[in-house]
C-alpha cells in the first residue's frame, strides 16, 4: 500500500477499500520503522494526524459529494512552513523552541484540500544545502543507499516520499531545492514559477528566489498536490494574481509536435553513464512525437558565481530577524545588547548559514555593492535573457537535474565549492523565476538519476503533461527501494 | 580577490556573529574559495544592462491602509525568550 501514488489512494479511499484512520495509521508505523535509519522527520504529528483522519472518514460517510478533493490522505510538510502550534524550526537550532503561532498559507490550502499532516520534515539549516547535512537534526540518508545524501535541501521531503514514509510532501525551491533531492532519490517534484505558490508563513531563505512546491512519486500526484498548493494570496506581496488552474487537465494531452530544447552547455562534460540514462529517456520523448533541437543558453555558467552573490545578500538580510529578542534561541547571561545579539547568532545558526550571512553582508557593504551585488544583478538578467531568447523557439529545455546520482555523506561537506556545483543545472531556473520539473529517468549503480524539464512562465501544465506522458511509457517512477518494504 | 582574515572578522561584526578564532581562520580560508568562484562576474561585460532585482519586473500592487490583523501579542509572546507585562526583556543597553 505504501508505494502506492497519491491518485491510487484517493481511488481506494473513495471505493471505500481503506479507511483514512487506517491509511494514517499505517504510514505512522512507517515512520516509527524507518525514521530512526533515515531521519526524514523532525515532528510527527501522529495524535492529531489520527484525530483529523477520524473527521475525514466522519465526513466522507455523512457527505461524500461534499468532500474536499484529497479527503483523508497523507502528506508531510518541509519544516520551513509555519504551522500554528506545532514546532517550526527550519533545521536549525536558532529555532528549536519555535512553535510557530499561525498557518502557512500552503499549510491552510493543503488542509482545507482535506489533507493530513503527519509531521514536518528534515531540511538544510534554513534551506542552505545540496545535500541534507546542514541540518542542526543531523543528516537525512538517501532510501535508496543509506550511506548516501538524499539531496537538498529539502532532502526529508523527498526520501520521505522515495521510501513510502508519505505518499506526497511539500518543500522549496531557492536554487534547486526541491528539484536536486527528487532527482537523488527517483521522485518528481516540481518547482513553480516565482509567484505561483504563497510564500506567507514559509520561513525566508532568499525572496526574490524562494518558491514552494509539491514531490510526488508521480507527475500525476505532483500536479494533484500542486493544485491544493498554488493559487493567489493577498498576504504574499509577491502571489501572482491569475486565475487558478487544474494541473491535472492536460496530463492526457499528446507530445507530438512539441519542441524540446537541449541546451549545450548542460550536456557539456557529462559523464558516460548520465549520458546514456538521459539519452534514452530523451528517445522516449522523441519517440512520443517530441522534436529535440539543440539550443544554446551562452551564460549558463554565470549561474553559480550570480546566485552565490545574490542569494547569500538576501540571506543576510531576511535572516537579520533572529537576534535573540522576540522569539528563538537566545544565548546564556548576556553581557549586553550587543553580546546578546553576538553570541545568539553565533550559537544559533551553523556554519553554511554564518558562511552565507558573511558573504551577503560582505557584498551588500560599502565599496564593494557595485562590484558585487549591482553586477550579480546585471548578469542575472542575460541570464534571463537568454531564456526569454531560447523559448522563442522552444516549447520546453530538457537538462540532467544534477551533474551526478547521490554522493556519500561527508564526501563534500568540508569543501563548499564543490558542493555548490551540485546545482549548477538547477540554480539558473529561480534567477528567471521560471518553472521546472524533475523526473526519474534511470539508475546508475543502484542510485537514481534524474531528468529536468524547464518551462517558460506558467507553464508548469505543460511540464506535468510531458512528465506524465513519459511516465506512461517508462517504469523508472514506479521503482522503490526494496531496503524500504 | 583578496580578502583578509580581518575583513572577515569585520564582517562578522557587521552581520553580528560572533565567532571563535578557529571558526573564523576556517570561514576565511572558505570564503577566499568562494569569492574565486564569485569573481568570475568580474569579467563579463555588462555595459548597458539593466539590472534585474526581482523575476516579476511588473509594479508591486497596492492595498488599502487599514487594520486587517487582530491583537494577538500573547500568542506571540509566549514565544519570547525572555519577558516582562507585555515587553520583551533584553539586557541593558547603557549601565
Amino acid at each position: 500500500m505504501h508505494f502506492k501514488t497519491l491518485t491510487e489512494l484517493k481511488l481506494a479511499l473513495h471505493k471505500k477499500e481503506i479507511s483514512s484512520h487506517e491509511l494514517v495509521s499505517h504510514y505512522l508505523k512507517r515512520i516509527e520503522r524507518f525514521n530512526p535509519q533515515l531521519n526524514t522527520f523532525i515532528t510527527v504529528t501522529g495524535e492529531s494526524a489520527l484525530q483529523e483522519a477520524q473527521k475525514a472518514d466522519d465526513l466522507r460517510a455523512r457527505d461524500p459529494e461534499n468532500a474536499p478533493p484529497l479527503l483523508g490522505l497523507p502528506m508531510a510538510h518541509k519544516d520551513l512552513f509555519c504551522t500554528d502550534g506545532v514546532k517550526t524550526s527550519c533545521g536549525s537550532k536558532m529555532l528549536d523552541n519555535f512553535i510557530a503561532p499561525y498557518d502557512a498559507t500552503v499549510v491552510t490550502k493543503c488542509r482545507d484540500a482535506g489533507l493530513i499532516t503527519l509531521g514536518k520534515t528534515n531540511m538544510d539549516e534554513f534551506a542552505m544545502g545540496s545535500s541534507n547535512e546542514n541540518s542542526f537534526y543531523g543528516p537525512v540518508a538517501n532510501p535508496w543507499n543509506t550511506e548516501y545524501v538524499p539531496g537538498g535541501s529539502s532532502g526529508g521531503s523527498a526520501a520521505a516520499v522515495a521510501a513510502g514514509l508519505v505518499p506526497v510532501s511539500t518543500g522549496t525551491d531557492t536554487g534547486g531545492s526541491i528539484r536536486q533531492p527528487a532527482a537523488l532519490c527517483g521522485i518528481t517534484g516540481l518547482k513553480p514559477t516565482y509567484g505561483r505558490v504563497s510564500r506567507y508563513g514559509m520561513t525566508a531563505f532568499a525572496s526574490s528566489l524562494d518558491q514552494g512546491g509539491p514531490f510526488g512519486k508521480s507527475a500525476e500526484d505532483v500536479a494533484l498536490l500542486l493544485n491544493a498548493m498554488a493559487g493567489f494570496d493577498e498576504r504574499d506581496s509577491t502571489s501572482l494574481n491569475v486565475p487558478a488552474e487544474d494541473y491535472t487537465q492536460h496530463l492526457n494531452r499528446s507530445i507530438a509536435g512539441l519542441k524540446i530544447g537541449l541546451p549545450k552547455e548542460y550536456f557539456k562534460n557529462m559523464n558516460a553513464p548520465m549520458q546514456k540514462a538521459l539519452d534514452e529517456a530523451l528517445k522516449v520523448l522523441e519517440k512520443l512525437g517530441a522534436t529535440l533541437v539543440d539550443i544554446s543558453l551562452p551564460h549558463a555558467d554565470l549561474a553559480i558565481p550570480t546566485y552565490y552573490v545574490l542569494a547569500p545578500a538576501e540571506c543576510s538580510s531576511n535572516l537579520s530577524r533572529f537576534d535573540g529578542v522576540r522569539f528563538g534561541y537566545r544565548c546564556e547571561n548576556p553581557r549586553d545588547l550587543n553580546d546578546l545579539y553576538l553570541r545568539s547568532r553565533g550559537e544559533g545558526f551553523g556554519t553554511e548559514v554564518k558562511r552565507r550571512i558573511l558573504i551577503g553582508t560582505y557584498v551588500l557593504s560599502a565599496g564593494y555593492y557595485e562590484a558585487y551585488y549591482l553586477q550579480a544583478q546585471k548578469t542575472r538578467q542575460l541570464i534571463k535573457q537568454d531564456f526569454d531568447d531560447a523559448f522563442k523557439n522552444v516549447d520546453v529545455i530538457a537538462s540532467p537535474t544534477t551533474p551526478t546520482p547521490a554522493f556519500k555523506i561527508g564526501e563534500k561537506v568540508s569543501d563548499p565549492v564543490t558542493m555548490y556545483q551540485c546545482d549548477i543545472y538547477t540554480l539558473a531556473l529561480n534567477l528567471a523565476g521560471l518553472p521546472g520539473l524533475s523526473m526519474p529517468a534511470g539508475f546508475i549503480d543502484g542510485l537514481p538519476v534524474g531528468l529536468q524539464l524547464m518551462g517558460h512562465y506558467m507553464q508548469e501544465s505543460k511540464l506535468l503533461n510531458i512528465a506524465h506522458q513519459y511516465q506512461c511509457h517508462s517504469d523508472w517512477h514506479s521503482q522503490h527501494p526494496t531496503a524500504m518494504e | 580577490m583578496t580578502l583578509s582574515i580581518k575583513k572577515v572578522q569585520e564582517t562578522a561584526y557587521l552581520a553580528r556573529i560572533a565567532m571563535s578564532e578557529a571558526e573564523l581562520t576556517r570561514c576565511h580560508h572558505e570564503i577566499e574559495q568562494i569569492f574565486t568562484l564569485i569573481d568570475q562576474l568580474q569579467a563579463v561585460n555588462t555595459k548597458g544592462i539593466t539590472p534585474l532585482a526581482h523575476p516579476q519586473a511588473s509594479q508591486q500592487r497596492t492595498v488599502a491602509d487599514t487594520v486587517t490583523e487582530s491583537d494577538q501579542h500573547e500568542k506571540f509572546q509566549a514565544l519570547a525568550p525572555a519577558k516582562q507585562l507585555d515587553y520583551y526583556l533584553v539586557p541593558l543597553v547603557i549601565e
